[in-house]
């Protein structure tokens, strides 16, 4: 139970406030339409801080304008510019970079005439065109938003219109606060509206969040509590009430407040009244509410976070390097003033010198500055605006594979985050989530235990194993045929019929469609045809069929089976009433549902029933020992048992029981052939149950196989059907919602049979097992309870180490004084306007205690499909693959176990204690034992460690003065496994090792409890699956399948890393070498800041000629195939380790650079030495030679050639050509003094000339290839044999990399041979209890 | 790119359906298309350097670059070249007098004359050049001090020359070519005596074609476009201050005054390196016999460029040339070192091939 939806926003805000690492930038509100009214309140609310809402066409016309005035109206406005301030403020914030600053800079210092080097305009050149793009870019990304506001704006809704004393339509921009809003179904909901009408009868309404978080079940909101019951009409006009509630804010999951009726009488209104904006009404008719947050005062709006920013490792490396380059800039050009100052002391008004009065000295500054323009691409600058095209060709890539196409979800993955694509590739820790991320998040009821006895279901076993294979076909179905997916409002509504002819008084409008309209019923939340479909246990059925058979009151001698029965039919019950299932009906030709016939109709045995229940009522049963097997027939001796029951009711014809599980075969057929896009009628159908969690929903269908059919539900009433006696309702008192703290959820029913005030929990063991006691005022029966206790318990260890999840099932009776006592406080909890969750929790946790267990459940959560695989590959890959879950230690060793996390050979570390001394202690301990069992190489290498550790010891061991002992604990496991931890927990954990051992981290995880791991994660990757979009909302990449990280990381993770790295350290290189081609010759332009070459090339050397190929090899760059990178995970690890971007490889670069930039102006230089060339003709070799050169570096350093690399390397020399070849046509005058006129058409004849630019680009490109194929030849990087790989054919590719696998395995520690234990394959859940040794505290 | 969960949304819209009422989702599918180019399988040519890929492209380079190295050593070899220092600092020279006297705008020029003898006869046409050693003519802002508008014959910045040109652009009037190259405008003339018989016989220097054609012809300009007549063009400027006379005086010949004076471009292309040289005659050859033949030789020079104030050097050369221009043999040799070098690295990769060749390939080896 580890569904936090609740918790997840107070998650967020708890990131959010907390400052964290310099580079998470907390979320940006959106960005303020006005400058007034959006600073946001605190979210803790500041009593006062309240605003007042009236009715606008209400009694109070000049009080409203006066309150209003303030309020925002429902127009929004999500782009950032508009088009007069577009140019101001998008260039004030692009001058917030540090780069188009420095840009700035330079262009601001050619203005100074004592430094100017080239010409102003051209300075300005790099500046205009980096900001024009980027501007472009803003740009067009501004007018999709306010397309998108546009769209928004305009939609319509009927509001109520003073004027026409009517509701008339207007567009959304038009809301005001206190306007009243009617909605028919299927409509969005347009603002925030207090809901005061709907014509459900009891004032419920459904709305789906799906376009807030994605969660497609329906929620449940309510009237203002005392209006329905007045009949409210919605007139405006006479809507004096006034409504006091908090400030807006973004906590979608709280709305405090009151309404203040004309009489002063005051209704708490709470999260249940509010119908937030853009969610839509469903299941209702028509429903009316009065707005009291518009437009950007919204809680969906307020939710709309600005884009996370997260720098990437290696653009932290980056930064690293630039500023190296700034301290290179910073030498050469002090090397140039100090230069310049010598050169000029040792003149005497030379010829060739402008007479001017500056000192050497300050002539020397001077050239300080002058040469910081001239070698000002030495930063590169060009790199920041490379790396950001690059990074979106990266993504369109990975978005666009194939292979993490999801043909169910017709999903791909979701590039949300599109600056971190390379942290991908250096990923070295992974924290998984387990439910829902490791496992399907399909629950799938597997068997039960009640009142101590076991079920074990093995029919459901098979069956599970069964459709095992069927299940995936089914889930292949292509996405062509399923489409358009069926929705939920389509069987549910229909207004045009349902607007005059019907009262909406049956509860279940699904009923009320016609024939005519039929569209495809829903595929409905979390239930597939594998977690609907429960087989159900022999004997439990048969004991429970007891029940309906006539012998019942024979029972009455042995007490024992008789409350057995109680016990079970009670569990039942509360399988299926304790959960805030959504029940809807799929249409159906028959009306056979009339509910509120049912309560008229009992059957005749109900009486009996009470008598039974009454009798052996749970307080008041006599000692009877189920486990005392020789005198007990219903111990645990169930086969005994079976066999008394089946002999005393064998003259019964078989209960129709089995008829109905049977019967609802044709109905999962039906619903599979409805997927399959047939829309076939039956006639027979099953309610449809919508589940917040998919526990509840499995549970509910498990209630459903043994006959207690949750039938329907409405705020005051269930009805269910219980096997042998047909439609009960059971009066629903209270529900006590699930949460995070509490771990459990409550429902408050009157008994159906016995008319008793009920109170049914469900919950995680851990915490029911405290709750649970004898009941008092009972002397004899703690015995009995405390066998039933200890064989639940004892079950509950089975379920959990079979990898089961448990959920224990307990009830309590109340008295009614007991109730009433009850229910005033937590009446008062409920209308309290302040603290009142507070007051609910205090509530709820006094109404469960002294609970009675009446048993306990398991539910399968299959393995996702090649997660074994996955994982291993990732162990591979050198990742440590850690489990952080809220689950029972149990369950997650053996997950791990199935999805060879944990292999046999691995020894187990548990850490368990309650201490921060023992904790310590313990720490030390298990170091100890890693110490000792590690005599040397060898076998022993193999065996690894996993830690297993539980939440509370991760308290201990995360705090100030542990973590340094963890970590050197964890450092040595091969794998760690955090269970029982909360979401705190797992985002302190993710920290801690982030920060502590300086690690790349990526967070996997499917739900909201997950979104704070995900956030803190240097990568975070959300499962879009069953668990709703939070995870999703707040990950930087999103992927429908765990399997799908494999490729995600090994293959684009890889290629991402590789080729940004490589493009980075070429960027330096190309900028270092180039740009010291204009140094070397101040050597012999006396320091004078001199370039020989013409400026406009200069400039357009890196901004047009070579600009194109490194990115082009950024986005295309492929070092190893996919395929070959599949297979050998250990490949990863080059990327993990930086090995592309190492700070020597930097060095190593740059000396290369320099190099090369010796070369190419030296060979030059001697070859035209003393000759009569001219400044800028003695330019032409030097540059064409740095172009080629620039260029097949390229061609070394990258790994493939396409045609499209051939057309970008080819097109860039010739754009280089033709460019200065016009130049130097058409340019007559232009351009002084580098006037190009002549020059390059008679170099550019001239064979010397070519001469010198294959001797130079042929030598300086010598010792770089040298280099890389000695190396490659004398001993081949990992990657580089991967690429000789690539060029075998495919059956000796293979053999290879087994055979290089194998080697490997012997080398490498952290290598082990692939498990190839037929039982360990993926779908099942195998115990290792092989070797595995615990170490417990 | 997603500012808002809006736009998210509507990106995941695949998720949870398009909210908009009455908008279904669209029907396609979001699978991306199986192609080459999305699927990153373009055909690719995976060139990986090995000793054995690169092997053949060494010995290629050795191939190739040892005959043209030949090539280009033995052209550089033919070029018969000669170089003379007349700048005159040493007292023994026959300059020494005329250096001393260093001044802009000597009135009485002095000459000096150098003897030389050429061991080998010149032939074809011969290119003369003065050259200067340690004149800085790349300096920024000496490159910058000229007007391209008023060389280009502009009438306008004629009058009002550019501002690069301060302080050489005005002078009272405004100056004509402006700026600080032109001022320094090379000013010793130059001529060759050969000896023969004990008479001084006067050589021919052609003073044609020692620009570009470009330059002469479309960069170059004398204002009004009239060559002929050239003072009232120019009246309302005034000569650069160091020169003696004014630009329209240059020379007499109409084709060569003013602007388009081939001395005066041949100067204002400025210079790469500090130690340079600058085309000044061509010798023109004449029949078969050698341009310059064996003997004995006298250069007469009109000395007015001062040199001392930067320690230059004035030289004098004579020089043959070939396709490849002038003397030159370093390419010659850089070639046939680098053709070596490359040859010889292409039998070490050999080895290294045939030795280690298959360590890349193998698996067996743990690296």
């Amino acid at each position: 139970m580890e569904r936090l939806r609740q918790a997840q926003l107070q998650w967020q805000q708890l990131l959010s406030s907390e400052s964290g690492r310099g580079w998470y930038m907390p979320p940006v509100a959106i960005p303020p339409k006005s400058a007034s009214g959006s600073t946001d309140p605190p979210v803790h609310k500041i009593p006062g801080k309240r605003r007042t809402v009236i009715a606008r066409h209400g009694p109070y016309q000049s009080e409203y304008h006066g309150i209003s005035k303030g309020y925002q109206g429902n127009s929004i406005r999500t782009t950032k510019y508009t088009l007069i301030s577009f140019i101001p403020i998008n260039l004030f914030e692009q001058f917030h970079r540090a780069a188009n600053l420095y840009f700035l800079f330079l262009v601001v210092l050619n203005w100074v005439p004592v430094v100017e080097a080239f010409q102003k305009e051209i300075t300005m050149i790099p500046l205009v065109v980096v900001l024009t793009v980027i501007a472009f870019k803003d740009a067009l990304e501004d007018y999709r938003r306010y397309r998108f506001d546009k769209k928004i704006n305009n939609l319509v809704a009927k509001v109520y219109s003073g004027k026409q004393q009517g509701y008339v339509d207007q567009r959304w921009k038009d809301v005001r606060v206190g306007d009243f809003v009617r909605l028919s179904c299927n409509e969005i909901i347009p603002a925030d509206m207090v809901l005061l009408y709907s014509s459900e009868p009891d004032g419920m309404c459904h709305i789906e969040t799906a376009n807030l978080d994605g969660e497609t079940n329906l929620k449940q909101r309510q009237v203002v509590r005392g209006l329905a019951d007045q009949g409210f009409e919605m007139t405006p006009e006479k809507f004096t009430s006034r409504i006091e509630c908090e400030s807006p804010n973004n906590d979608l999951s709280r709305f405090r407040g009151f309404m203040e009726h004309s009489n002063k009488m005051r209704v708490g209104l709470h999260n249940e009244n509010l119908l937030l904006r853009s969610c839509t009404i469903r299941n209702t008719e028509e429903v009316v509410g009065i707005v009291v947050y518009a437009g950007h005062e919204t809680k969906s709006m307020k939710n709309n976070g600005g884009l996370r920013y997260k720098r990437s490792k290696l653009e932290r490396r980056l930064n690293v390097d630039v500023l190296w380059s700034v301290v290179l800039l910073f030498v050469m050009c002090l090397t140039a003033a100090i230069g310049h100052g010598l050169w000029l002391s040792g003149l005497k008004d030379p010829p060739f010198m402008i007479p001017d009065d500056t000192s050497p000295v300050l002539a020397g500054f001077y050239m300080f500055w002058t040469m910081i323009i001239v070698l000002q691409v030495l930063i590169p600058i060009s790199l920041y605006v490379s790396i950001e095209i690059v990074k979106l060709g990266q993504i369109y890539f990975i978005q666009n594979d194939a292979d993490f196409y999801n043909e169910w979800l017709d999903s791909t993955v979701q590039c949300r985050a599109l600056n971190i694509t390379e942290d991908l590739g250096q990923i070295q820790h992974l924290f998984s989530d387990k439910t829902g991320t490791l496992t399907e998040n399909k629950m799938v009821f597997r068997r039960c235990t009640i009142a101590g006895v076991e079920y074990p279901h093995e029919d459901n076993a098979r069956r599970l194993e069964l459709y095992e294979e069927q299940d995936w076909d089914d889930e292949a179905l292509p996405a062509s045929l399923r489409k358009p997916r069926p929705r939920m409002q389509s069987l549910s509504c229909n207004s045009a019929t349902s607007m005059n002819s019907h009262t909406p008084c049956d509860p279940e409008p699904g009923h009320q469609g016609d024939p005519q309209d039929t569209p495809s019923p829903r595929h409905a939340a979390f239930s597939s045809r594998m977690e609907k479909e429960v087989l159900p246990d022999p004997l439990l059925l048969l004991k429970l069929n007891t029940l309906s058979s006539p012998e019942l009151p024979l029972l009455d001698g042995g007490g024992d089976a008789s409350l057995e029965i109680t016990y079970i039919v009670d569990f039942f019950l509360a399988l299926a009433v304790c959960n805030t299932v959504v029940v809807s009906v799929p249409q159906q030709k028959q009306h056979t549902l009339q509910i509120p016939d049912v309560p008229r109709t009992p059957l005749k045995s109900l009486e009996d029933l009470k008598l039974l229940f009454q009798r052996f009522g749970i307080p008041r049963f006599t000692s009877i020992s189920p486990s005392g097997a020789e005198t007990s027939p219903g111990g645990n001796n169930p086969t005994r048992f079976a066999q008394r029951i089946f002999s005393r009711t064998s003259a019964v014809p078989p209960p129709s029981m089995w008829m109905d599980a049977r019967g609802e075969e044709p109905q999962a057929a039906g619903s599979r052939a409805e997927q399959a896009g047939g829309g076939a009628e039956w006639v027979e159908v099953g309610p449809v149950y919508e589940a917040e969690s998919p526990d509840e929903a499995a549970l509910v269908h498990a209630a459903r196989a043994y006959g207690c059919t949750l039938r329907a539900r409405t705020s005051g009433q269930l009805v269910t059907e219980l096997p042998g006696i047909g439609r009960l309702p059971v009066p629903l008192l209270h529900v006590l919602p699930f949460d995070s703290t509490r771990k459990r959820m409550s429902v408050v029913v009157r008994h159906p049979l016995t008319g008793e005030v009920v109170v049914y929990t469900k919950g995680a063991d851990s915490v029911i097992m405290d709750l649970v006691a004898p009941p008092k005022g009972d002397a004899q029966t703690p015995e009995k309870h405390r066998d039933i206790r200890g064989e639940t318990q004892r079950f509950l260890d089975e379920y959990a180490r079979e990898g089961l999840r448990t959920l224990c099932i307990a009830k309590k009776v109340l008295e009614e004084e007991e109730y009433e006592t009850w229910l005033k406080h937590h009446v008062f909890a409920e209308t309290s306007i302040e603290n009142r969750e507070e007051l609910l929790m205090e509530s709820a946790q006094k109404l469960e205690t002294g609970l009675t267990l009446l048993g306990a459940t398991g539910i399968m959560d299959r393995l996702q499909e090649d997660v074994p695989e996955t994982i291993e590959a990732l162990q591979q890959a050198g990742i440590r693959v850690w489990i952080l879950t809220g689950d029972k230690q149990e369950t997650a060793v053996n997950i791990a176990c199935a999805c060879r996390l944990l292999r046999h050979s691995d020894r187990l570390l548990t850490a368990n204690c309650s201490s921060k001394e023992a904790c310590e202690v313990l720490l030390a301990d298990l170091r100890a034992v890693i110490h000792s069992s590690r005599p040397g190489p060898g076998l022993e290498e193999k065996a690894g460690f996993t830690l297993v550790i539980d939440g509370q010891t991760l308290d201990w061991a995360v705090q100030d003065g542990l973590e340094e002992a963890f970590l050197e604990l964890t450092q040595q496991c091969r794998a760690v496994i955090c269970c029982r931890s909360t979401p705190l927990q797992k985002s302190q954990v993710v920290r801690l090792v982030r920060d502590r051992l300086g690690v790349t981290t990526l967070a996997i995880g499917d739900g909201a409890n997950d979104v704070s791991m995900i956030q803190v994660a240097d990568v975070g990757v959300g499962i879009s699956g069953q668990e709703g979009m939070q995870a999703v909302m707040s990950s930087d990449f999103a992927v429908s399948r765990f399997k799908h990280l494999r490729k995600l990381l090994l293959v684009h993770g890889h290629w991402c890393y590789t080729r940004l790295a490589n493009m980075t350290l070429y960027f330096f290189y190309k900028n270092v070498a180039y740009v010291n081609l204009l140094f070397w010759y101040q050597f012999y332009c006396g320091f004078s800041g001199a370039t020989m070459t013409n400026y406009w090339v200069l400039i357009f050397f890196n901004l047009l000629f070579t600009s194109a190929p490194p990115i082009i090899y950024g986005i295309l760059d492929k070092d190893v195939s996919a395929d070959t990178l599949l297979q050998l995970p250990e490949l990863y690890q080059a990327g993990q380790n930086s090995q592309a971007y190492l700070p020597s490889m930097f060095w190593f670069t740059m000396l290369d650079a320099l190099y090369q930039s010796l070369i190419c102006f030296f060979i030059p230089y001697l070859a035209y030495a003393g000759s009569d060339i001219s400044v800028f003709s003695f330019g032409t070799p030097i540059n064409t030679s740095a172009l080629f050169i620039i260029l097949l570096h390229q061609v070394i350093e990258g790994h493939t050639m396409t045609w499209l690399h051939g057309v970008v390397l080819l097109g860039s020399a010739l754009f280089y050509f033709a460019f200065t070849l016009v130049f130097s046509v058409i340019c007559v005058t232009c351009n002084s003094p580098a006037n190009p006129l002549g020059i390059e058409t008679r170099y550019m004849s001239d064979p010397v000339f070519y001469c010198v630019c294959a001797l130079t680009t042929l030598l300086a490109l010598l010792p770089r290839v040298l280099y890389r194929c000695v190396r490659n030849s004398l001993c081949p990087s990992d990657i580089v044999r991967g690429s000789l790989l690539d060029k075998l054919g495919l059956d000796e590719r293979h053999a290879r990399i087994q055979n290089w696998r194998d080697g490997r395995t012997h080398a490498g520690p952290l290598l082990t041979t692939t498990v190839t234990d037929p039982t360990l394959t993926g779908g099942h859940f195998t115990v290792c209890s092989a070797n595995t040794r615990s170490v417990l505290s | 790119m997603m500012a808002s969960s809006y736009n998210a949304k509507e990106e995941d819209g695949h998720l949870s359906g398009t909210p908009g009422p009455g908008v279904v989702g669209a029907d396609t599918s979001k699978k991306p298309d199986n192609t080459a180019f999305k699927q990153q399988r373009l055909p690719a040519w995976q060139p990986i350097l090995t000793a054995g890929t690169v092997l053949p492209a060494f010995f290629a380079i050795g191939v190739i670059f040892i005959p043209i190295g030949i090539g280009l050593y033995v052209t550089s070899n033919n070029i018969r070249e000669f170089e003379i220092d007349y700048t005159g600092l040493e007292a023994s020279s026959p300059c020494f007098n005329c250096s001393q006297s260093y001044s802009w705008n000597n009135t009485k020029p002095c000459t000096c004359s150098v003897s030389f003898t050429l061991d080998q006869a010149f032939e074809g046409n011969v290119f003369m050049y003065y050259g200067l050693s340690n004149f800085y003519q790349n300096h920024r802002r000496y490159v910058k001090s000229r007007d391209d508008r008023q060389l280009n014959g502009d009438t306008s910045a004629l009058k009002d020359p550019s501002k690069e040109c301060e302080p050489y652009r005005k002078n009272v009037k405004p100056i004509a070519p402006c700026g600080a190259i032109a001022n320094s405008l090379f000013n010793d003339t130059l001529a060759l005596y050969i000896s023969s018989n004990g008479t001084q016989i006067e050589i021919p220097l052609s003073k044609k074609g020692i620009a570009w054609w470009t330059d002469k012809h479309v960069k170059f300009r004398n204002p009004g476009g009239n060559n002929s007549n050239l003072a009232p063009v120019f009246k309302d400027t005034t000569k650069p201050v160091n020169w003696a006379k004014p630009v329209y005086e240059l020379d007499t010949d109409p084709e060569n005054n003013g602007f388009i004076n081939e001395d005066f471009i041949v100067w204002m292309r400025t210079a790469a390196l500090p130690t340079f040289r600058k085309l000044y005659r061509i010798i023109q050859k004449k029949g078969m016999t050698p341009t310059l033949p064996r003997g004995n030789y006298t250069l007469l020079i009109t000395y007015n460029y001062p040199v001392h104030s930067f320690e230059g050097r004035k030289r004098m050369i004579l020089s043959t040339i070939s396709w490849m221009g002038g003397k030159n043999p370093f390419l010659g040799i850089a070639y046939i070192t680098v053709g070596s070098v490359c040859f010889f690295l292409g039998v070490v990769l050999f080895i290294i091939h045939h030795k280690y060749g298959n360590r890349g390939n193998s698996s067996d080896i743990p690296s």
